[in-house]
């Protein structure tokens, strides 16, 4: 380890093994993850820069990316406060059966979508116990934008609490019982002390909802609808028009997603670095 | 932590290590020098579960007395087209039985698995039985639907899947449109009775398996679209809750099968694969096929078999629409009638 360096690499660790372990992880990532991304990105280009185009702006695909897209993010939003609550209430209170509870945080994530897909729609069909109460009140839940909507709430959940939870178990009690002895109200702890520290956690959650929800497949297609134009999500399209032959429509309609979605997740990124920084200082 | 390497179970882990990345080779050594048992596999579509199951028992029995070879027959269902597409992709089916012969000529083109004229090689369009398109009702029929014409009455929920993804569904969209095609007198008096149509479906699902749960089980919709033996099934599975409705003209549909020539040559299977689709027109398998409710073509079957269906006038595609490819290409494809419904 004595060659000259013309640029340097931050020394990670004093453990041995940094270029091997660099190398595995770049061989690890090309696999799994950049030669698909690739491969994705090469295909729709055989339609020809107008093709991709035209295939985007078709009605029936804007209007799918719109649910993807739109419900994914409504549900995040959703999903923030009311996974911070949940996080609040499993780290901050103790009562019995908070182990159990805790433990049903992450069944969405264990349950194969198709099964949770099958339950939900179960529950909130017309004839269904939850679906039959707001038939009463003429909302359609499941077969409807709203179901979709239901289905992502239930996939994104664990998400926000799971990246919210072991933040708030390290947040030093002592700083807000400092705020507190500096005369601070309740309100004042909450939004000045406790929130600023959850932040980062909170929209590392909530991207990751996000994002999850949009690439949901699985689950929403039973209690979707899937009809054109009103209840059919991007993900569908895709699987639509790969079973009609159109290899190449199918990655443009993908290709879009990746960079819609890419673009959504380094906002939350970026907003989230400064949000970081700005505690630090 | 310390590891000892030479602890027993440190050896057995690897010993089975080895055992498992060793086992493809020993298999592949005794098939090359005594072929003692042999795996076909057959991809098919959605509800053809409960037949090829009774179908591959008989031929699997059947092969081993003629040359003593055991034979595995694996199965492989789901929606027509995503089928092909698996095999096009190189899911190594030796043969495909499928929905509909567009998607068995689309394999034929892109993948080049099977010469063109694959469906001339085998009687009857390399259709070893046909079926048709029915209505399913509640029990009792309480919306009195007799026919096409009832479905786009005020109120009445049609449940039929997506006629993009799901081979059943394209049948169902073809015999409406020829109904209303020979009632209307004209092609646009069919778009505009198929598009009113789908103006009463609620939940597109995206196979016929998935519909017959909608309405089966979730209990949405008054009438189904299904498959003749998928409403028989649906009878013997959920109990009588549910009336048979033959509406005044449907389609003859015609699933054929075909061999993968590429893939048998590449499995070594030719002979048992061919022999099974044979077999598929012999009167042992058609009497299997009238059970399954599936209308046989071997004489003795359809005696046999034939009470159970109601015989009503049925259009071919061919005779009606000028064939798959041209069906497809004006109704199904991206951009085509079907599409226009949803148009806003």
């Amino acid at each position: 380890m004595t060659t000259a360096r013309t640029w340097r690499w931050r020394e990670p660790s004093i453990l041995p093994g940094f270029g091997l372990s660099l190398g595995l992880t770049l061989a690890w990532l090309a696999a799994i993850v950049l030669i698909p991304l690739t491969a994705l990105v090469l295909r729709p280009w055989e339609l020809g820069v107008a093709g991709v185009w035209h295939t985007l702006t078709e009605p029936r695909v804007l209007a799918s990316l719109r649910l993807s897209f739109g419900a994914s993010a409504l549900a995040a939003l959703v999903n923030a406060p009311l996974g911070l609550l949940v996080a609040w209430v499993l780290v901050r209170y103790r009562f019995p059966g908070r182990r159990l509870l805790d433990a049903c945080i992450d069944l969405p994530f264990a349950l194969p979508t198709a099964v949770a897909g099958i339950a939900l729609t179960a529950i909130y069909a017309p004839t269904g116990p939850l679906g039959g109460l707001f038939a009463k009140v003429g909302i359609k839940t499941a077969y409807s934008p709203i179901g979709v909507f239901i289905a992502l709430l239930f996939i994104g959940l664990p998400f926000v609490v799971r990246s919210v939870q072991p933040v708030l178990q390290d947040l030093d009690r002592e700083v807000e019982e400092a705020a507190e002895t500096l005369g601070a109200t309740n309100y004042q702890r909450v939004m000045q002390v406790v929130l600023p520290a959850l932040m980062p956690a909170l929209l590392t959650g909530s991207g990751l909802a996000f994002a999850r929800a949009v690439g949901e497949y699985g689950s929403v297609i039973f209690i979707a609808g899937n009809m054109p134009m009103v209840s059919e999500i991007a993900p569908l399209l895709i699987v639509i028009k790969l079973e009609q032959y159109d290899y190449a429509g199918a990655a443009a309609v993908g290709l879009a997603m990746l960079g819609i979605s890419f673009g959504a997740l380094l906002i939350v990124n970026v907003v989230q670095s400064a949000i970081a920084r700005r505690g630090a200082a | 932590m310390t590891v000892d390497f030479n602890s027993p179970s440190r050896r057995s882990v690897l010993g089975v290590g080895g055992a498992v990345l060793a086992a493809p080779f020993i298999v592949t050594g005794t098939a090359r020098a005594a072929p003692k048992s042999l795996t076909l596999l057959n991809v098919s579509y959605d509800p053809t579960r409960e037949l090829y199951k009774d179908i591959n028992a008989a031929y699997s029995d059947y092969w081993k007395g003629k040359t003593g070879q055991t034979l595995n027959i694996n199965q492989s269902h789901g929606g027509s087209g995503k089928q092909a597409r698996a095999v096009i992709d190189g899911l190594p089916a030796d043969v495909v039985t499928l929905a509909l012969a567009y998607d068995i000529d689309e394999i034929a083109q892109r993948a080049r698995l099977l010469p063109a004229n694959w469906q001339s090689r085998l009687p009857n369009n390399s259709s070893p039985y046909t079926s048709t398109i029915v209505f399913l009702t509640r029990k009792g029929n309480p919306w009195k639907i007799r026919d096409w014409g009832d479905l786009i009455k005020p109120g009445i929920g049609v449940i039929t899947p997506n006629p993009k993804t799901s081979g059943g569904a394209r049948w169902n969209y073809l015999a409406a449109w020829a109904w209303a095609q020979k009632k209307g007198g004209s092609p646009a008096a069919a778009k505009d009775y198929v598009a009113k149509l789908f103006k009463h479906v609620p939940v597109l699902d995206t196979g016929a398996r998935g519909a017959t749960t909608t309405f089966a089980q979730r209990g949405i919709g008054d009438v189904l679209l299904a498959w003749e033996n998928e409403a028989f099934l649906a009878i013997e599975e959920f109990g009588p809750k549910f009336d048979i409705v033959y509406p005044s003209l449907s389609i003859l549909a015609e699933p054929p099968v075909a061999l993968l020539d590429k893939n048998v040559d590449r499995h070594n299977s030719r002979d048992a694969a061919r022999g099974y689709l044979n077999f598929l027109f012999s009167p042992l398998a058609q009497d299997l096929i009238g059970k399954n409710h599936y209308r046989p073509r071997n004489a003795a079957a359809v005696a046999k078999w034939s009470k159970q269906f109601k015989d009503i006038p049925l259009v071919t595609v061919d005779g009606a629409f000028g064939g798959w490819q041209k069906a497809q290409k004006t109704h199904f494809a991206d951009g085509g009638l079907f599409d226009a419904i949803y148009k806003p």
